[in-house]
């Protein structure tokens, strides 16, 4: 039996390349087919019908016919816009912070339903009211999970005890937390509070109507951000280009609320 | 041994190869303009030459506006006939010629050359927005006109300006996004056609 030539597939677009002058390069993460890279031909060209519905962060049903190297996008029907997140600075680089991350976690071709799951709720938990911060740190624990680096929080990950109501370490070479015994050995970790230590277990064990209840002041929150983003700069190599980018706006809004 | 009869084989190629560098040029256009300047007379070919370097050599960004020009300040920037109190942001040099050609618009411009793209590494401080807030200082500039691209990069750039530019109030406007000529509607996307609705007018 053959392949058939043309396919269609659910999928929300994380990445755009420029290809010539009026094409592009879409990278797509869908259900089955996990992430895939197709040509879209004149999306850039504003008479196209389809540029709008293969758009970052649109969540679209998308048609392609398989070529020799990359498939080519023949039709896109926008499902969900995810208009709040694009008229908003901050949801906005909320939501490529987070498809960057899946970009950066995921192979091509790789089914993983549960992470594309996680990719749609996300972006819809950023259209909602709320703390974004605990969306993100949310969405990073789980993703970590669906791509098999689901850091140790329970147990020592040096001496398998259970871990103490105390400040223990993180650990990134070893991916979980060290017990006050242990840490010493391993120089490249860092110290968890107990309360962020309680929210990431919370986080890793419930479901996303967990961030809607919770509630967790400023310090608290910015510890939790470093502990997952040198985690996740250590697992992935590199810098996390749009991490950047969220840093420079929570710092101008520090200094906007301050002064 | 090369004559005019037999030329250099590397010279073509090298040539072809150059041409299919440029946007829209596909090796069989570069191939047809690279035996056309073969049979082209001297004259032209040094004409043609000249004019691509001295575009390197000439060309520089305009301190006041940052579009690209051979004298500093542009004509644009230089034409006392131009509306100064509003300044139309646009992302590359490209766009002015656009909106130049509409005949339509009488203020200033400014060039960002690029748009903000967190996941590309691009910032705040890789586009010229720094060159725009010094413009903004004196209080000649009534109006700031959003005109970067509709898409995700351009609408957060938008959304960045209007950040910054909003509190010094000064008037912050964002061109129509709404349904481009000639399109049929039911190809319209959400996005475009939420904001078409929202953007309607008295007919
Ligand atoms: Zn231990
Ligand atoms: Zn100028």
């Amino acid at each position: 039996m053959s392949t058939p030539r043309t396919y269609q597939t659910e999928a929300i677009v994380i990445k755009k390349t420029k290809l010539k002058e009026a094409d592009r390069i879409l990278t797509l993460y869908t259900p089955h087919l996990g992430k895939i890279q197709a040509v879209a031909r004149g999306v850039r060209r504003p008479r196209s019908k389809l540029s709008g519905h293969l758009e970052l962060i649109t969540h679209s049903l998308v048609s392609l016919a398989r070529g020799r190297n990359l498939d080519t996008v023949t039709g896109g029907q926008t499902i969900t816009s995810f208009l709040t997140v694009k008229n908003d600075l901050w949801l906005t680089s909320c939501a490529l912070y987070v498809t960057e991350l899946v970009n950066q976690f995921t192979a091509d071709h790789i089914e993983n339903e549960g992470l594309f799951r996680l990719l749609l709720e996300t972006m819809k938990q950023l259209c909602q009211a709320g703390d974004k911060e605990l969306t993100l740190r949310y969405f990073e624990l789980h993703l970590l999970h669906k791509v098999g680096y689901q850091p140790q929080l329970r147990k020592c990950v040096a001496c398998r005890a259970q871990l103490k109501p105390t400040t223990n370490s993180f650990s990134p070479n070893l991916g979980g937390m060290l017990c006050p015994d242990c840490s010493p050995n391993q120089p490249t970790s860092y110290p968890v509070s107990v309360n962020a230590q309680k929210v990431l277990r919370l986080f890793q064990n419930s479901d996303d109507s967990v961030i809607d209840r919770l509630k967790i002041d400023a310090g608290l929150s910015r510890e939790i951000e470093s502990v997952m983003s040198r985690y996740i700069q250590y697992l992935l190599e590199r810098e996390v280009k749009s991490a950047a980018w969220l840093d420079a706006l929570r710092e101008e809004t520090r200094r906007a609320t301050a002064g | 041994m090369n004559d005019n009869l037999t030329p250099d084989k590397d010279a073509i190629n090298q040539l072809i190869h150059e041409f299919n560098k440029l946007p829209g040029i596909g090796p069989k256009s570069a191939q047809r303009v690279t035996y056309f300047l073969m049979r082209a007379s001297e004259e032209e070919a040094r004409l043609l030459a000249e004019a691509i370097f001295s575009l390197k050599q000439n060309i520089r960004l305009c301190s006041v506006c940052c579009n690209v020009t051979e004298s500093d300040p542009c004509p644009t920037c230089r034409n006392d006939g131009r509306e100064r109190s509003q300044i139309c942001i646009v992302e590359q040099p490209q766009d002015i010629l656009a909106l130049e050609h509409t005949g339509i618009y009488k203020g200033l411009y400014h060039v960002l050359h690029g748009a903000i793209s967190p996941t590309e590494g691009v910032g705040a401080d890789d586009v010229r927005i720094r060159e725009l807030l010094d413009r903004l200082q004196d209080d000649s500039v009534k109006e700031v006109i959003l005109a970067t691209n509709t898409t995700l990069e351009g609408e957060q750039t938008a959304l960045y300006l209007n950040r910054l530019i909003a509190p010094l109030g000064i008037r912050v406007t964002r061109l129509a996004r709404g349904l481009p000529f000639g399109t049929e509607l039911e190809y319209a996307d959400d996005v475009t056609l939420t904001r078409a609705i929202e953007g309607r007018q008295e007919f």
